[in-house]
């Protein structure tokens, strides 16, 4: 056994042990898991369980209750006779589990299918987000001067536009007629569209911490040892920097995917962003609307499963902060 | 200490006028966006568009519509519509402004004194399973779409229990305060109540743990050992000292807020505030007043941030070299 072994197991290690010993940080990654596998499994459920097409609207279809052939979508009976009702939660998994929404589509499977959209909008607009400030955050602490002047103005800016006016601007401008900047090429209705826009408004967020960390480090003495002794800033950045500031980006994760989730429910939610035909869990609640006073569950499932995996992801991210960064905070917005 | 509120007043000023830039380059200079054809209509001959465009001064130098835009909300103060020709943009943020003002107000006081207690209960209890139960509390809230939420309190109010427990809910909608102070409450109780769920989980959150930072104070052991009872320590000592950092989280909270960041409870609960002229007039692609509204809320972030900063140096010196 070397003398390495002895001494050390290293900080991630350590931190990964005393994570998995933490109950409500392993409850948080389950209850994430479950909602996640779930939902990746959207098109098994539909297919194979509820025989259904969650994107296809079912106006005259019928499906079974208690083994009676029943319609979808009940024609009103009182008032005028207009308008339909459509058929509300079963508890039958096979035939609409959570009823259907006013186009005959199945709750259920919308949810699930729903929800890959919601969760992939979010992880993926957190890695970028971060990635993004784990950048400006470090070059603007690590250079200082003009350099980290012009970063911070344009960091100070973009914090004092609240963050859901920013993003409904952005949307409505990017919905309206797509992107095509150099490179990138945006459909108007792409995943893509909400996903850049949530990425970039939770920026200053994350890089300010960031920055203020890599300033106080660049004071410290093994970097100043490593300056020094000639090294150069690139690898002072790859080899010092950046690794003492990993454990901040990796606490912000959870808490941003989070953060990133509700922001997208609610853009979706004022229809600003996944447009249809695609479907998130914000979509589905406004769906739902119309059906509020009839049909809540159409509303109100989408709605709790955005608060458990929400609740699922600050329980491992609290986890997180304990075992590596306990300074790191990150706030919500309204 | 005024040189350093000069300073920051000054970098306020430049970061207002960064942010005009911002909001009206989003709108009239990203590829592919065009507000002639916006206004003008889906299928607009070119005749109409270059009509459109010459009519609302869209066919000038980007600068100059800048300038003249800013001039016309600054200094003429009477910006128009685009989509509601006439109508003024000064006097529709003016009448929107109380409604969102009431209610941030009563939901801020309901979060803080919500937040606070369950905070402090929690540091109070800290090694008994109430601590995370409060906490757990505080994380549902946290954790809520705040529009879903206001959905479910419509629900419940508005139509499942409306003929039972809450007959007395008022329809949907607004009162002013000068009109009918009963009234005005009861319209805006369950909006507050609703606003004010996610912010009382947050600042319980923040809260406990800053005080759980007090606690292992030095300062704390020596109040312990001076025998002072430990309520009294929590709560004239520690708390004290933790209710700093609260201060500024309040201050952005606020300012945002009353800028229009509660649009989503205004919309759900039909309250017609700042955040949903916002809104709105962002759908209609309503630019004079989407940048009139921006820069409304803009001006209280700013402002809020700037106020924030003046009151840090002025609790903590060594903020003003920094």
């Amino acid at each position: 056994m070397s003398l390495r072994d002895e001494v050390s197991t290293g900080p991630w290690r350590a931190a990964f042990g005393q994570l998995v010993r933490s109950r409500t940080a392993l409850a948080g990654t389950a209850i994430f898991l479950v909602i996640l596998i779930g939902c990746l499994l959207a098109p098994v459920y539909a297919s194979r369980i509820a025989h259904t097409n969650a994107f296809r609207s079912n106006i005259s279809g019928t499906t079974v209750v208690d083994g009676a052939t029943v319609p979808v979508l009940a024609h009103s009976s009182t008032g005028l006779g207009l308008g339909v009702t459509p058929i509300g939660p079963t508890w039958d998994p096979e035939h609409y589990f959570l009823g259907s929404d006013n186009q005959g589509r199945d709750v259920m499977a919308r949810l699930l299918y729903g929800g890959r959209n919601s969760l992939y909008i979010g992880l993926t607009a957190t890695l970028i987000c971060c990635l993004l400030a784990l950048f400006i955050g470090v070059v603007a602490g690590y250079f200082g001067g003009p350099l980290d002047a012009v970063l911070s103005r344009f960091l100070d800016v973009l914090w004092s536009v609240p963050v859901y006016l920013l993003a409904i601007c952005l949307s409505v401008v990017l919905l309206s007629g797509g992107l095509s900047a150099g490179p990138i090429h945006l459909r108007a209705g792409s995943l893509w569209v909400p996903i850049l826009i949530i990425a970039v408004v939770y920026v200053p967020y994350v890089a300010r911490p960031i920055r203020g960390q890599v300033i106080a480090l660049r004071s410290r003495e093994f970097i100043q040892a490593a300056i020094g002794v000639g090294a150069s800033d690139w690898r002072i950045l790859r080899r010092d920097v950046v690794p003492n500031v990993l454990p901040t980006v990796v606490v912000f994760v959870p808490l941003m995917t989070a953060l990133s989730m509700l922001t997208e429910s609610a853009l979706s939610f004022l229809s600003v962003g996944v447009q249809p035909p695609d479907a998130s869990w914000g979509t589905i609640i406004n769906d739902g609307l119309g059906l509020l006073y009839t049909r809540p569950a159409v509303a109100i499932a989408p709605g709790l499963l955005i608060a458990a995996t929400t609740i699922a992801l600050n329980l491992l991210g609290d986890g997180l902060r304990e075992t590596l960064d306990p300074g790191a905070r990150l706030q919500g917005g309204a | 200490m005024l040189m350093f509120a000069l300073r920051r007043a000054a970098s306020a000023v430049l970061v207002l006028f960064a942010i005009s830039v911002l909001v009206f380059a989003i709108f009239f200079a990203t590829p592919g966006v065009d507000p002639a054809a916006r206004i003008a209509g889906r299928n607009a001959d070119q005749a109409t568009l270059a009509q459109v465009r010459h009519s609302f001064g869209l066919d000038r130098p980007l600068p100059v519509q800048y300038v003249l835009m800013m001039r016309h909300l600054f200094i003429d103060r009477d910006l128009e519509s685009f989509v509601n020709r006439g109508a003024k943009v000064i006097p529709q943020i003016t009448q929107a402004a109380p409604v969102t003002f009431s209610l941030v107000l009563g939901a801020a006081v309901i979060w803080l004194v919500l937040g606070v207690a369950m905070g402090t209960f929690a540091a109070h209890r800290r090694g008994t399973v109430v601590d995370p139960f409060v906490m757990l509390l505080g994380l549902v809230g946290v954790s809520l779409p705040v529009y879903w939420l206001g959905e479910v309190v419509n629900l419940v109010t508005q139509s499942r229990l409306h003929d039972g427990l809450f007959r007395w809910v008022p329809p949907l909608g607004y009162v002013p305060l000068t009109e009918d102070p009963v009234q005005w409450a009861l319209h805006l109780l369950f909006p507050w109540l609703t606003l004010a769920v996610l912010f009382a989980g947050i600042y319980a959150r923040l809260l406990r743990s800053e005080l759980i930072a007090n606690l292992n104070e030095d300062y704390v052991r020596t109040a312990r050992a001076k025998g002072i009872s430990e309520r009294r320590i929590l709560i004239r000592h520690a708390l004290r000292c933790s209710l700093i950092p609260m201060v500024s989280l309040f201050g952005l909270d606020f300012g945002a807020l009353v800028g229009g960041s509660a649009l989503l409870t205004e919309i759900v609960f039909g309250l017609p505030g700042v955040g949903r002229l916002t809104f709105v007039s962002l759908q209609n692609i309503d630019l004079p007043v989407i940048m009139g509204t921006v820069m409304y809320a803009a001006f209280f972030v700013v402002l809020a941030n700037a106020l924030v900063d003046i009151a840090y140096a002025r609790l903590d010196p060594r903020v003003r070299d920094a």
